[in-house]
């Protein structure tokens, strides 16, 4: 029920009203129409987490880097993760 | 798929199963709250990967299954009735009712639709004027911002042929009753990750404290959980009791406040029965009186609709983690998806479900 998977931001329908706002979202090849009502920050190439026709959250590519950043160290070293 | 397979990567997932194994030196019971994660763990073996003695406990997480029987009834009441197009999620309609389902309603031909999305529902009022339209809204915080845009953009636009049979339920007032029953055998909790993406984490700081219970925010890929599994183990080891987030490409602490904001000026907290686990207090959500108007309860008089919970379904016990859904007496015999007894049957994320569609038994 809570499922919401990845996809990327390929065009932005502009609304002035921000609740109203909507995004064509690509998911590996797959486009649909997405309500960005709450996510007023995402941008055209952002990656946002979509449940149920809305973009819920905009995905944060540092943490992600980040966190397999710090899979590959752990990896290497063997070292206690954070 | 970018922000997916790296998520799913076997070599990653081998070490983090490997660190699991270096820091747990006892058993511990912990509970996935998300039938979203139960469905990833019983579909990539994940609790076959950890050390003895580790007890995934699958939790309430599933919307779906936790729809108390009278809100079936309800939706069927209303769905039966001539010019109403009833829409819904597709799990909702195989959910066994007093007398039938949602599908064989269909099957009888009452309009009843699968949608995607709310919005769909808003749509289809625009499309059908002469018609009314009743969206049954079931979910937790995560769905709850999409019902709640509809009810708003339904009152901005005075649509008066839709109406919303609300029946959303909200995670943080579970899992304090789970902590406070006294038969608990929870030690740790993987939290849901999308349920905090709109929510936060903050209202799980109290819990944490008062149950002395780890909660760990996390995803729902193999190393998502693997790497909830292995802070949350960390924590009971070393004796700690804190909110973890190990999904911070996604959750951050204060979640998502303009999903929050138009939750708080359309739904009112309220008590809400969970199927299988009884009242649950500030346990859900329902329409202000200012979206009376779109209440489909209201408009359509079930209110007062009460069914009691047939006995034979244990899916109470399985929810509260007290058995294994193999470990019911009617799994796999007399309750299969197919003819499902309980909605824990049916839906794609219910630990019945899962346990039966990943082929974990041995006595069928």
């Amino acid at each position: 029920m809570c499922l919401a998977v990845p996809g990327q931001i390929i065009s932005l329908s502009g609304d002035s009203d921000p609740l109203a706002r909507t995004g064509r979202i690509n998911f590996s090849g797959i486009t649909r129409e997405i309500s960005l009502a709450y996510v007023p920050e995402a941008r055209v190439n952002d990656y946002v987490i979509v449940h149920a026709g809305f973009a819920i959250s905009v995905l944060d590519e540092e943490e992600a880097k980040a966190g397999l950043q710090a899979f590959k160290e752990f990896s290497e070293s063997g070292n206690n993760l954070a | 798929m970018k922000y997916l397979d790296e998520f799913r990567d076997p070599a990653t997932a081998k070490k983090l199963v490997s660190a699991i194994a270096s820091v747990t030196t006892q058993p511990w019971n912990i509970m996935e709250v998300c039938g979203g994660q139960t469905h990833s763990i019983i579909k990539y073996g994940i609790d076959q990967l950890l050390p003895e003695g580790i007890n995934l406990i699958h939790g309430p997480g599933c919307p779906v299954c936790v729809t108390p029987l009278e809100y079936i009834d309800k939706a069927l009441a209303i769905a039966q009735l001539q010019g109403v197009i009833f829409c819904s999620f597709g799990d909702m309609l195989r959910i066994p009712g007093s007398q039938c389902d949602l599908l064989g309603l269909k099957a009888q031909g009452a309009d009843i639709r699968i949608v995607y999305s709310p919005l769909d529902a808003l749509t289809l009022a625009q499309q059908n004027t002469n018609k009314q339209i009743v969206f049954f809204s079931v979910g937790f915080e995560t769905t709850a911002p999409a019902t709640a845009l509809v009810a708003y953009q339904a009152r901005q636009l005075q649509l008066n042929n839709i109406s919303l049979l609300v029946c959303h339920v909200r995670v943080p007032p579970v899992i304090e009753a789970l902590l406070d029953s006294p038969d608990n055998q929870v030690q740790g909790f993987l939290g849901a990750g999308h349920v905090c993406s709109i929510m936060g984490y903050r209202e799980y700081l109290p819990l944490a404290e008062q149950f002395r219970s780890p909660i760990v925010i996390t995803g729902f890929e193999p190393v998502d959980i693997l790497l909830g599994l292995y802070r949350c183990i960390r924590q009971l080891e070393e004796g700690r009791f804190q909110v973890e987030n190990a999904y911070s490409r996604v959750v951050k602490e204060q979640g998502n406040l303009p999903a929050q904001q138009l939750m708080e000026s359309v739904f009112d907290i309220t008590d809400r029965n969970w199927r299988g686990l009884g009242l649950i207090e500030r346990g859900g959500l329902s329409l202000k009186d200012e979206y009376s108007n779109w209440n489909a309860e209201l408009r359509f008089s079930v209110s007062d609709i009460y069914t009691q919970e047939p006995s034979e379904c244990h899916s109470g016990e399985v929810l509260k983690g007290l058995i294994k859904p193999a470990q019911c007496p009617e799994f796999g015999g007399r309750c299969t998806p197919e003819r499902p007894l309980g909605a824990t049957m049916v839906s794609s994320e219910g630990a019945c479900a899962a346990y039966y569609r990943y082929r974990r038994y041995d006595h069928v």
